[in-house]
């Protein structure tokens, strides 16, 4: 099997699945009936298989061993070159990319509007974001980083709520601001080390290739994008607005994988290439990430639509991501990670929560609801594990990744860490109180009184990710065994602090 | 691997199946499941306690997988089995086995009834993985864990607003405890480098002076560790400032006021502060403030049980303040006289607790002392029980005797150790005595006079029988079909509960009695030091020094104390021997207090009781109308203080402006001003141009996207091909 670029199969399969349903859309003019059943189950058969290559590719991957693996590289002249590789923290994002996209299908099944190109859409983006992940090359890193937002720009704009134009008008505002900025600190940098393979880069850049002053510079062009796509305070704003406008499949997809590529670019790139500046900017960051986790939880608390208090429930958990990096220590960065793991499996599943009602009410005021766990028990006790994986509870998987980005930051800046855990306190405000007043209460809006519980599909839709939680809230070395070597390859390169 | 993991475990079990697969199995497998597991586990509990105390069985820890390991920050999923760990086995799960049993009878017409028994058996398991650590963070883990369990618990009837409320507010406040409690172990991480007890200790022994730096100023290592584990155990255990959730939460079902909001989970924060103990012995300025934090809370809640209607909310401020003590004894290093008060309270307030339960059941859902009396006769078992209760919390006993009721013991020996540290020297020794013997005389106060109006007098029925409001009540179905024989005039229509509900009542009213008497050697005096066997740090325990090592690792203190001292006349002393413990073992009885500290609570006690007759028992209205002539002290009291308007006021009001201000001014008129909103022109501009187009903007943002790699590869052309 060795010969097989397994990577690439897994990556661009999607992509085939899309060109599949178009071809299948000509041949049929899409008119028959059953043809956006079709259309559904090809998507879906295409992300359970891409998953299955992935496990497959994890076979082939041994977790001990440092650096990139599975790596295809073939020159396309020009300079430029085609060059895939995973390291252990690429992987787990893939795994969680694969893992969460059959679910985002399964979550789809009510769209009725343009499937064929619905699907598309969605296939395109699962190949992208495979790509970011996969990607050693700048260049290609870069073409799948920004492609992606394409099919989740047109998702937001031509499937979204009512304000959609205006929430992708901002989405498209911020990210864009921050890549120009990161594609000519790209320029620049592979003009200097004559290279675009990351790996090689990153040796030129710990061999001191940057200099300092010339570090800063880079790592704030870096910087603009990815603390957009974290999103760090105060570069936030398009979040909420997205979120809300988005369909459920396409808010999963957003938080579950979009908002890991800002936290993976700065393991990848700012730490490993510019540790000098990433030092330099560490309070920097702190701030940013503690004024996150306090701001956004008390937005979330006076929030009345449910996808927009989770939405900055987000920004809040992502701060703890940006803080555990920024430490540099193994806690901070394997927590940090772990973080994002489980951060996308429980804001990906809170959105689906509020989908299940969504279809079925067509609202997503919280007002709207009350005492839905007497017409909904099993949805209930569902919304109750993720509440609680929200807060942060120990036993689920938010515990886990919160405490250790603590436990790592705490050595660095005590502060800091207080500011963070005051988190704690506030996640349970406004998860608390938003429970409550969805799921107890008396069932008092006569147009509940026939909402029905969960249903077959989404019960599968669930299954998986409760199990994913409570199995990384509980044994969570499973994912920390594994991203181990990684991590200490990104703090080999980042000893700035080796006295600590 | 032994049997201990079955201990811990088969709640979980049981709690897992009741709660899934209750729908499958019914509701009476379900029950019978979880209470028969938890019969399993309390006799393998007692069977590990007697091994363990009597049988000489060997302080243990069975690990059972790694939970966290990440660079030095970990723990693993252990059984820790030494003198703390198996006093709490026996706590925990004798008075959860006996509130399952209850719970029988008292939820017995509640449609969620397997809900209710697998949240207490879920709740067991939390108790149990907490009290069997072997680290700070499964501690937190089981401290988390209770927590959600009693969230669940306070808003088990969830259509009721004010049960969810208090139900938020339980774990709200507990996170704020939480937060310091984090901080703790994650400074313990960074000072000691382990988060394990007995690596902690070790290494804050072997470096006492270590400085935590904090940039702007340093403070002394153990003291920022110990005032940090301390905040958690103040939300925990309901201490002032942390208290204000521990009164609502009796708008739960009263078992789990019993199990959890007196018996068990509040007096985690004493567990976790004898636990750690060693530390803080070493931390003076930390357990002054745990003294003074413990003395208040136990004056302060008494104040306010003086003035409350509702028969739990007395009870609920009685726990409050009886934690305090606990707090105090820990405060001034009577560790094992902090243990010993946990370990009695565990079963004469759960007793009140059920014998409270008993009385609303018997009376229809009636809460409000007000509206009951003459409830004696009807109820003669739960009132005899009740008065068990009573005697124990009040703490009746002769001094100088072994004649006394459990909380005659533990109590007098907290009191007593007060005095003794202030002799010598301990910091806010004195003041912690003074608020002791204070909270005591209004204990006896308090608690006589729920007892008269409740079981005395006439029955005085409510007006507003059916509209009850501003109160917690327990309005679980509602039973329709008793019959009532025509009570006599006076006597409340009451009826006895069933045994399934008495019997827990007995069980736990033996202990109530019995608990006290057979222990007090053991946790206090002769027989103490093979008794902890270096379980807690008891070099400096004011009435009973160890004579042995010092330091956490110092354990098995057995040898070379007592010939210096002078012999006792401890009261507790002469009967201990009688109970065995030989006179050369009886640890020279420590420091001799005066006969008038020794007598002072008995007086206090019998103080209260003279002051609540006339008042509660002879007059039916003398009580209502002490609490007219002083109005506003009465409003002030039974508004408890106005904690709960001040914190209304500070913290959700403030956070909810704050949030507003931050929504609305900081995202809207700022970021969005400043950001995307500024280019108003531009983006009314692009707005009109999308609505044409719908996607146009794709178009020409993939177009530049594209520009802009092909700008890569050409600028590296051109650049010199120096690219591989």
């Amino acid at each position: 099997m060795s010969g097989v670029p397994i990577l690439s199969l897994m990556t661009f399969l999607p992509a085939a699945g899309a060109l599949l349903i178009l071809a299948a859309r000509w041949s049929s003019s899409g008119q028959h009936a059953g043809h956006d059943t079709g259309v559904k189950w090809i998507a879906f058969i295409v992300t359970l298989a891409t998953l299955a290559l992935n496990l497959v590719a994890l076979t082939q991957f041994d977790a001990s061993q440092p650096g990139f693996q599975l790596v295809e590289r073939v020159a396309w002249g020009a300079g430029l070159e085609y060059h895939m590789g995973v390291d252990q923290m690429a992987m787990a994002l893939l795994l969680l990319t694969n893992f969460l996209m059959p679910l985002c299908i399964l979550a789809s099944w009510n769209i009725e509007k343009q499937v064929s190109a619905y699907m598309m859409l969605f296939l395109a983006l699962h190949t992208l974001m495979q790509g970011v992940f996969g990607a050693m090359d700048i260049v290609l890193f870069y073409v799948f980083f920004e492609a992606g937002l394409i099919p989740m720009f047109i998702l937001i704009g031509v499937w979204g709520g009512k304000n959609r134009v205006y929430a992708a008008f901002k989405f498209f505002l911020y990210t864009l601001i921050g890549s120009v900025l990161m594609l000519v600190a790209l320029i620049f940098m592979a003009i200097m080390a004559k290279t675009t393979s990351i790996p090689e880069l990153t040796a030129f850049a710990q061999q001191g290739g940057f200099a300092k002053d010339l570090q800063i510079w880079l790592w704030l062009a870096f910087f603009a994008s990815f603390a957009v796509k974290m999103p760090m305070w105060p570069v936030h704003t398009w979040l909420p607005d997205a979120h809300v406008e988005a369909p459920t499949a396409g808010s999963v997809i957003l938080a579950g994988v979009l908002l890991k590529m800002g936290g993976y670019g700065f393991l990848r790139f700012s730490l490993p290439m510019f540790p000098d500046a990433s030092a330099f900017f560490t309070p920097l960051v702190f701030v940013m990430s503690v004024v996150a986790i306090i701001y956004a939880s008390l937005v979330a608390f006076r929030q009345t639509d449910i996808k927009k208090l989770i939405a900055y429930s987000s920004v809040a958990h992502m701060g703890f991501v940006t803080m555990g990096i920024f430490a540099g220590t193994e806690q901070g960065v394997q927590g940090a990670i772990f973080q994002m793991l489980s951060h996308g499996i429980i804001s990906g599943a809170l959105f689906l929560i509020v989908g299940v009602i969504y279809d079925r009410m067509h609202t997503r005021e919280i007002a709207a609801y009350g005492g839905l766990v007497h017409r909904m028990p099993v949805y209930a006790a569902i919304f109750l594990l993720f509440t609680m994986g929200n807060v942060g509870l120990p036993g689920t998987s938010g515990f886990v990744g919160e405490i250790l980005t603590m436990a790592g930051t705490f050595p660095v800046n005590a502060w800091v860490t207080a500011g963070a855990a005051t988190g704690v306190i506030l996640s349970a405000v406004y998860a608390l109180t938003l429970y409550r007043k969805v799921a107890f209460g008396k069932l008092e809006n006569p147009a509940l009184a026939t909402i029905t519980d969960i249903n077959a599909r989404e019960w599968v839709m669930f299954v998986p990710l409760v199990i994913g939680t409570l199995v990384l809230g509980f044994a969570p070395m499973i994912a920390l065994d594994f991203t181990k070597a990684s991590t200490q390859a990104i703090l080999a390169g980042y000893d700035v602090f080796a006295g600590r | 691997m032994g049997f201990e993991p079955i201990i811990v475990l088969a709640p979980l079990f049981a709690a897992v199946v009741a709660g899934l697969g209750q729908r499958f199995i019914g509701d009476k497998p379900a029950m019978a499941l979880t209470t028969g597991v938890l019969g399993l586990s309390l006799a393998l509990s007692l069977y590990t306690f007697v091994d363990y105390i009597w049988l000489g069985g060997e302080a243990r820890l069975i690990e059972l997988f790694k939970f966290i390991d990440v660079g030095g920050f970990s723990s693993t999923w252990s059984i820790r089995i030494d003198t703390m760990s198996v006093i709490m086995l026996v706590v925990v799960t004798s008075v959860s086995f006996l509130v399952h049993l209850y719970s029988w009878g008292y939820m017995a017409e509640d449609p969620h009834r397997a809900r209710f028994f697998a949240y207490l058996s879920f709740f067991t398991f939390a108790m149990l993985a907490l009290v069997t650590a072997n680290d700070f963070l499964q501690m937190f883990f089981g401290w988390e864990g209770v927590g959600v369990a009693s969230y669940l618990l306070i808003g088990f009837w969830y259509d009721k607003r004010s049960a969810n409320d208090a139900a938020i507010k339980a774990f709200v406040v507990n996170r704020v405890g939480d937060f310091g409690f984090a901080l703790g172990i994650m400074a313990c991480f960074f000072l000691y480098g382990s988060i394990r007890f007995d690596e902690v200790f070790a290494a804050a022994a072997a470096n006492p002076t270590l400085v935590l730096d904090l940039q702007l100023f340093q403070v002394p290592a153990i003291e920022a560790v110990c005032l940090l584990l301390f905040i958690g155990a103040m939300g925990k255990s309901a201490q002032f400032f942390l208290h204000v959730w521990l009164p609502d939460a009796m708008e739960g079902p009263t078992p789990v006021s019993a199990l959890i909001h007196a018996a068990t989970m509040v007096t985690a924060g004493v567990f976790m502060v004898c636990r750690c103990s060693p530390l803080y012995e070493m931390a003076p300025y930390a357990a002054a403030f745990v003294t003074i934090v413990g003395a208040v809370t136990a004056l302060f809640a008494a104040t306010v049980g003086l003035a409350q209607n509702d028969i739990k909310r007395v009870v609920a401020y009685s726990t409050c303040s009886q934690l305090g003590y606990m707090f105090f004894a820990a405060g001034v290093g009577a560790y094992g006289a902090a243990m010993f008060h946990l370990f009695t309270h565990a079963f004469f307030k759960a007793l009140l607790f059920l014998g409270a339960g008993s009385v609303i059941h018997g009376l229809h859902h009636e809460q409000d002392l007000r509206y009951m009396g003459g409830v004696r006769k009807p109820m003669m078992l739960t009132w005899v029980m009740m008065l068990i209760g009573t005697l124990a919390l009040t703490g009746v006993g002769i001094p100088g005797t072994q004649i006394g009721f459990a909380g005659f013991f533990s109590k007098d020996a907290i009191i007593e150790s007060a005095f003794a540290a202030s002799e010598t020297g301990r910091t806010f020794a004195e003041f912690a005595f003074w608020c002791g013997i204070t909270a005591a005389f209004l204990t006896s106060f308090y608690s006589w006079r729920l007892m008269f109006m409740a079981f005395e007098g006439k029955f005085r029925p409510n007006p507003d029988a059916h509209h009850h409001d501003g109160h917690a009540h327990d309005d679980h179905a509602h039973h329709g079909d008793h019959h009532h024989a025509k009570p006599a005039d006076g006597v409340a229509p009451a009826h006895e509960s069933p045994a399934v509900m008495t019997v827990p009542l007995v069980a736990l009213a033996a202990g109530a009695v019995l608990a006290g008497v057979m222990f007090a050697p053991m946790f206090l005096h002769g027989q103490a030091d093979q008794f902890w066997r270096g379980a807690i740090e008891r070099a400096h325990d004011p009435l009973n020094p160890s004579g042995g090592g010092h330091g956490g690792e110092s354990a098995h203190a057995e040898a070379g104390h007592g010939d210096t001292h002078a012999p006792v006349a401890d009261p507790h002393a002469a009967p201990a021997e009688a109970h065995g413990a030989g006179a050369e073992d009886h640890g020279g009885g420590g420091h001799h207090v005066p006969a008038w500290v020794m007598w002072a609570p008995f007086f206090v006690t019998l103080a209260g009781f003279l002051l609540a007759l006339p008042l509660y028992f002879f007059s039916q209205t003398a009580g209502a109308t002490i609490a007219r002539v002083f109005a506003p002290l009465n409003a002030f009291l039974s508004r408890k203080w106005y904690f709960d308007e001040l914190y209304d006021f500070v913290f959700i009001k403030g956070a909810r402006a704050l949030g507003d201000f931050f929504w609305k001014t900081g995202d809207k008129k700022v970021i969005d001003g400043l950001g995307p909103d500024g280019f108003a022109s531009v983006s009314k501009f692009t707005a009109r141009q999308m609505r044409k187009t719908q996607t146009g903007f794709v178009y020409h943002y993939s177009f530049f996207m594209l520009i802009a790699v092909a700008a890569i590869g050409a600028y590296a052309i051109w650049a010199g091909g120096g690219l591989p």
